[in-house]
């Protein structure tokens, strides 16, 4: 900003007159994505000081939880198919990874963010940046930690007979971007609300518990329609986190089965439309919220 | 002459809350309304001040006269209940040393990371990296966590950062106190040295003999509202005949 002021017209224009502390939202995370990156690198370093396994940390805690819910719910609960058991869910294995990986993204980037405000009030009290840059990094942050579990992902895929095609590319994607959007926008809600009320963090909490059992993570969606009917199915198709792992089945699960149990119908033509539509409406109210409440954050931290 | 920082009547209260709990307003209710639930505070009143760029401001008074709040206005943390403020340049502030300082990262990425918060851009901070380093003496030290810093060091290097971010406007609060008498010497020169160079200072201290060395203007404030006005000596000893 400082070098090639050349002329004295560019100065002036430097130094107009503006009004601080009042900034253009997400359009100036864009702008300071150094910054951006700067604070992901922290967040990556700092998570697990001091601990022996470090980022494999990443890789133990969906894997545990992975296994637990295969043997409880696969094995005993016989969502797995298997020739004694004729009804269940064909490469359940890949059909629970698949949804739970995503879910946990979600669960990670709405914890953090919403914290994030709060975590930083040191920052947020003494320094103006743009606020956003703190939800925003710990979704990117959250992203980084999927990433490793969504290789894994892809290489049981490959050994399961996996072949993607365009669709398959565009699914996985709208899946992804839906749940990035949501808790982006659900971030920035809940963080700008929890400087006012500490109780938003508790709220948040009690909903992650419920987002994973509120989208066909573990069960088929086909429970879902047989005992609610076509109404209220597709009201529970309205949440984008149910599209985004629909989604995602249809991504990586669907193509290493024979294909009979079938995605949701319309789920690539109107479906993910929606979910994204519904995610960026999200982001926007997030974003707006935030905007409100922003300019008093400073007092109130 | 062009003005650097132009603030019109600006109001700010607080609002003290004294508890949010739903417990506690529920026995405020039984108990018939007895006593606020909040309590407001005029940090700022109808203040007005303008400051042209390149001139050396002293913001004095006593605790609680709202100097560092008008900072806080000046640098956008907070925004004003009416009135306005309006800045032009790059405004940043040294409001507190350290603020964006993690003490498990290395000095090196502390540095980089300070200097991104204070609005620097990649090229600006590898260009100053050596000057930072230099002049906060930290030397073989600047790849070690910064938790094993002496407080000295750490406070060195976070003003060096600051003092390397090179605004159009500083907004100095209470750091010139780091370090040894050395440094603070050292300190003491760059700040004159910014001001030399033309940068518009603005400066909260309650060391008067060391305001009255770095700044030309002073302004009084009182209660939140501006009392006098004029050259720092002359404010200076108002406020110490008080």
């Amino acid at each position: 900003m400082t070098s090639g002021r050349t002329s004295p017209t560019h100065q002036d224009a430097e130094r107009a007159l503006v009004a601080p502390g009042t900034g253009n939202g997400l359009a100036d995370v864009f702008r300071s994505r150094f910054l951006l990156k700067l604070l992901v690198r922290k967040e990556l370093r700092i998570r697990y000081r001091g601990s022996v396994l470090g980022l494999l940390w990443t890789y133990v805690k969906p894997g545990v939880q992975f296994v637990a819910f295969y043997i409880a719910l696969g094995v005993f609960l016989g969502l797995e198919q298997s020739p004694t058991n004729r009804g269940g869910l064909p490469n359940y294995a890949v059909y629970l990874f698949s949804g739970i990986i995503l879910v946990n993204f979600f669960t990670e980037s709405l914890s953090t963010a919403t914290r994030s405000i709060v975590n930083n009030s040191g920052l947020i009290n003494k320094i103006y940046l743009p606020r956003e840059l703190f939800p925003v990094s710990s979704v990117w942050v959250s992203a980084v930690h999927f990433l490793p579990q969504m290789f894994v992902l892809v290489v049981a895929c490959l050994f399961s007979g996996w072949r993607p095609g365009l669709v398959e590319a565009y699914t996985a994607v709208a899946g992804f971007l839906i749940i990035a959007l949501l808790a982006t926008g659900l971030g920035l809600f809940f963080g700008a609300v929890n400087v006012y009320f500490r109780d938003s963090e508790n709220f948040v909490d009690l909903l992650l518990m419920v987002a994973t059992w509120v989208s066909p993570v573990l069960y088929s969606w086909r429970m879902v329609q047989a005992k609610a009917g076509d109404l209220w199915f597709s009201v529970y198709q309205l949440n984008p986190i149910t599209i985004a792992v629909e989604a995602f089945h249809h991504a990586f699960w669907l193509p290493t089965t024979a294909g009979a149990e079938g995605s949701p119908p319309n789920l690539v033509t109107l479906w993910i439309p929606v979910g994204l539509l519904v995610s960026l409406f999200i982001l926007f109210l997030g974003q707006w919220t935030f905007r409100r409440l922003e300019g008093r954050f400073a007092q109130e931290l | 002459m062009t003005t650097a920082i132009e603030i019109r009547n600006i109001n700010k209260q607080f609002v003290l809350r004294h508890t949010r709990s739903l417990k506690e307003a529920l026995v405020w209710l039984i108990r018939g309304r007895k006593g606020d639930l909040s309590k407001k505070f005029h940090a700022l009143r109808d203040l007005s001040i303008d400051v042209e760029h390149g001139e050396t401001v002293a913001l004095l008074g006593l605790n609680g006269s709202g100097k560092s709040t008008l900072l806080k206005h000046i640098s956008g943390v907070m925004l004003p209940d009416s009135g306005t403020v309006r800045t032009g340049g790059r405004v940043a502030g040294l409001i507190e040393v350290g603020a964006g300082f993690h003490p498990d990262l290395s000095g090196r990425d502390n540095v980089y990371l300070n200097g991104a918060i204070l609005g620097m851009t990649e090229a600006q901070i590898k260009e100053k990296f050596d000057a930072i380093v230099e002049f906060a003496e930290i030397g073989e030290f600047i790849d070690t966590e910064v938790k094993f810093y002496s407080s000295g060091m750490y406070l060195r290097l976070a003003f060096s950062v600051a003092v390397h971010t090179d605004p159009d406007v500083f907004l100095v609060d209470e750091i010139l106190a780091v370090g040894d008498e050395p440094f603070q010497k050292k300190c003491l020169a760059k700040i004159k040295e910014l001001a030399a160079a033309g940068k518009t200072l603005i400066v909260v201290s309650h060391d008067l003999d060391l305001v009255a060395h770095v700044c030309e203007r002073g302004v009084l404030l009182e209660h939140g509202a501006v009392v006098m006005d004029g050259p720092v000596g002359e404010v200076i000893s108002r406020l110490r005949n008080r």
